[in-house]
C-alpha cells in the first residue's frame, strides 16, 4: 500500500471544490445581474436621450455640425469602401455565373446583392468604425475632464446638446453615406464587368436596375436608419458613461466599436426576418 | 464632537444662502464627508481649507448637486437641493457660479465660445453687442484679452484656469464656488485673482466659498474660513479667530 491518499485530502479536495463552484456560480450570479444592471442603464439612456428629443428648444447649430462631421468627414472611407466591394463583388461572382451561362446577369446580381445587404452592412460596420469611436472618445474624453459637468452646472442639459444632436446627425447621416456607398459601388461594379467584356454604362445601369424594384430599396433605407441609430445611440452611451481617468476614453471608443457593430448585425438578421415576412 | 467643529466661533451674522446641514457622503466603504454643518452668509468670502483628499471638492460638488448627499441637507438660496425637479435644479444652478480644479473648459470650442456658451443659453434674448461686452469684459478681468480666439489647447495650464474663472464670472452669479482658483498659478497672478475674487464680492455682493491652499489668497479674500479634517469641520470662524488656534494641526495650515 503506497500513496495511499488520506481521507482528510480528499475531503479538503472536495470542500476546495465545492466552495471553487459555489463562487463560480456567485460570479455567474453576478455577471448575470451587471448584464441586466447595463441592460437598464442603457434602455434609461435611450428613454432619457427621445424625452430632449421633444424638449424645446433644439440646439440646431450643433446639429448642423455633427451631420457635417459625421456625413463629410465619412465621405472618403465610404467611397474607396463602395467602390473597391463593388468591383471586388463582380470580380468574385463572374466564375459562378458564367458556370451557369449567365454572365449577361452580372450587373443584376450585383445590384441586388450591394444595395440589399453589402451596402448598408459594410458601410454602417466602417461608420461604427469610425464615427462610433469618434463619439464615444469626445464624449468620453469630456466626460473624464469634467467639462460634461461643466455643461450641467451651466444649466445646459448635456444630453440634449451633446446627445440628441449627436444620435440625430448619425440617425440621418448613415443613410446617406449608404446610398452614397451604393451609388460608387455600382460604378465599381461597371469597371469589374468592362476588365473582360465592354459594357456601356447606360447598358449596365439599365439592366442592373432591370431587376431591383423600388421595394428593394426601402427595407434596405429603413435598415440603414437604425444602423445610425445604433451607432449614434451606443457612441453616446459609452462615452457619456466613461469611467475616471485617461484609459476609460479608450475604453468607452473601443466598446462603442464593439457594441455597435454586434447591434448592427443583430439589427440586421431582425430587419431582413421581418421585410422577409411582409412582402 | 459637533458636525459644526471642535473649535467653533459663535454668531455668525447675516442671511444664510446656503445652509449645510449634516451632509455625510461615501463612496463605498470610504466615507469622505461624515457630517458636516455650516452656513454660507450672504455677501462674504467663506475659504474651506484641508488636506489634500479631504472631500472638498466632493463638498461644493454635493452643493451644485453634480453628486447627491448620501445624508443631511442642503439648503440654497431657500431651495432643498436634494428634492428639486430636474427644471427647478436648472433654475437653481444659473445663479451658482462653479469653478472647476481643473477648469473644465471645452476643449472643442475657442476661448470665445467657451464664453458664450453659458451666455446664450441663460441669458435668453441678450443682444450680440451685449454679449461681445461681456466676453471682453470678463476676459479683461483675468488679463486675457489677447487670447479670445484660442483654443483651450493652445493655453497654458495657469491660462486655462483664468479662462475657466472667466466663464464662471461671466453670468454674474450670485452665489460662486471656487475650486482652487489660484493653484499653478504665479504669486502676481494669484494675487491678482484674489483681488478679483473681493472686487466681484464687493460690486454684486456675490456670496463665494472658495477652496484654497494657497494662503497669501486665503488671507487676501477670507471673511471666515472652514477647516476640515478627516471628514469632519475641525474648525470654523474668522481667519484670525482659526489662526490663533492654538492646535498644531491647525498650526501646520498656517505655516508659511
Ligand atoms: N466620483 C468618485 N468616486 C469615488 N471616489 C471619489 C469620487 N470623487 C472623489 N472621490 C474620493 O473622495 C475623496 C475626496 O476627494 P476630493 O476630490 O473632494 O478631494 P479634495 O479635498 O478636493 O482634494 P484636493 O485638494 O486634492 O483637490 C478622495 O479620496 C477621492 O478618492
Ligand atoms: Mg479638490
Amino acid at each position: 500500500m503506497k500513496n495511499f491518499t488520506p481521507i482528510s485530502k480528499v475531503k479538503n479536495i472536495a470542500t476546495e471544490g465545492s466552495v471553487l463552484l459555489s463562487e463560480r456560480t456567485i460570479a455567474r450570479a453576478e455577471d448575470a445581474k451587471t448584464f441586466f444592471t447595463r441592460a437598464g442603464n442603457m434602455t434609461l439612456f435611450i428613454l432619457q436621450t427621445l424625452r430632449q428629443f421633444f424638449s424645446f428648444p433644439f440646439e440646431f447649430k450643433e446639429f448642423l455640425k455633427q451631420c457635417y462631421e459625421i456625413g463629410n468627414r465619412s465621405l472618403p472611407l465610404v467611397a474607396i469602401t463602395g467602390a473597391i466591394m463593388g468591383l471586388v463583388l463582380t470580380i468574385q461572382s463572374r466564375p459562378i455565373l458564367n458556370d451557369f451561362g449567365a454572365e449577361s446577369m452580372l450587373p443584376q446580381m450585383v445590384a441586388v446583392s450591394l444595395i440589399r445587404e453589402i451596402g448598408p452592412v459594410i458601410t454602417a460596420l466602417i461608420c461604427a468604425g469610425k464615427i462610433g469611436s469618434g463619439i464615444g472618445a469626445e464624449l468620453g474624453s469630456m466626460k473624464v475632464t469634467e467639462q460634461i459637468e461643466a455643461m450641467e452646472v451651466s444649466a445646459v442639459n448635456p444630453m440634449k446638446y451633446l446627445v440628441v444632436t449627436r444620435v440625430l446627425a448619425a440617425t440621418l447621416m448613415i443613410p446617406v453615406l449608404v446610398l452614397f456607398a451604393d451609388a460608387l459601388g455600382m460604378v465599381g461594379s461597371w469597371i469589374g464587368v468592362n476588365i473582360k467584356t465592354e459594357l456601356n454604362i447606360a447598358l449596365f445601369f439599365s439592366r442592373a436596375f432591370s431587376s431591383v424594384d423600388f421595394i428593394d430599396f426601402i427595407p434596405a433605407f429603413i435598415k440603414s436608419f437604425f444602423f445610425g441609430l445604433v451607432i449614434g445611440l451606443v457612441g453616446c452611451y459609452k462615452g457619456y458613461n466613461a469611467g475616471k481617468g485617461t484609459e476609460s476614453v479608450g475604453i468607452a471608443a473601443n466598446s462603442a466599436v464593439v457594441l455597435s457593430s454586434l447591434l448592427i448585425i443583430i439589427v440586421d438578421l431582425i430587419v431582413v426576418q421581418i421585410t422577409d415576412l411582409m412582402i | 464632537m459637533s458636525t459644526e467643529g471642535q473649535y467653533r466661533e459663535e454668531a455668525v451674522k447675516g442671511e444664510p444662502v446656503i445652509k449645510v446641514k449634516d451632509l455625510k457622503k461615501s463612496f463605498g466603504e470610504q466615507h469622505v464627508l461624515k457630517g458636516l454643518t455650516f452656513d454660507l452668509i450672504k455677501g462674504e468670502n467663506l475659504i474651506v481649507l484641508g488636506k489634500s483628499g479631504s472631500g472638498k471638492s466632493v463638498l461644493i460638488k454635493c452643493i451644485v448637486q453634480l453628486m447627491t448627499a448620501d445624508e443631511g441637507t442642503i439648503n440654497v438660496l431657500g431651495n432643498e437641493v436634494g428634492n428639486l425637479r430636474a427644471k427647478e435644479l436648472a433654475e437653481l444652478r444659473k445663479k451658482i457660479g462653479f469653478l472647476f480644479q481643473s477648469g473644465a473648459l471645452y476643449d472643442s470650442m475657442t476661448v470665445k465660445e467657451n464664453l458664450e456658451f453659458p451666455l446664450r443659453r441663460i441669458k435668453k434674448g441678450i443682444s450680440e453687442k451685449d454679449i461681445k461686452d461681456k466676453t471682453m469684459e470678463a476676459l479683461e478681468a483675468v488679463g486675457l484679452a489677447s487670447a479670445l480666439n484660442k483654443m483651450p489647447s493652445q493655453l497654458s495650464g495657469g491660462m486655462r484656469k483664468r479662462i475657466a474663472l472667466a466663464r464662471t464670472i461671466i453670468l454674474d452669479p450670485s452665489i460662486i464656488l471656487y475650486d482652487e482658483p489660484t493653484t499653478g498659478l504665479d504669486p502676481i497672478t494669484s494675487q491678482e485673482i484674489s483681488a478679483l475674487i473681493n472686487e466681484i464680492r464687493n460690486k454684486y455682493h456675490t456670496s463665494s466659498l472658495i477652496i484654497t491652499h494657497d494662503m497669501p489668497c486665503a488671507r487676501a479674500v477670507a471673511d471666515r474660513a472652514l477647516l476640515l479634517k478627516e471628514g469632519e469641520i475641525y474648525a470654523q470662524g474668522t481667519m484670525q479667530s482659526i489662526q490663533q488656534i492654538e492646535d498644531p494641526w491647525v498650526q501646520l495650515f498656517f505655516k508659511d
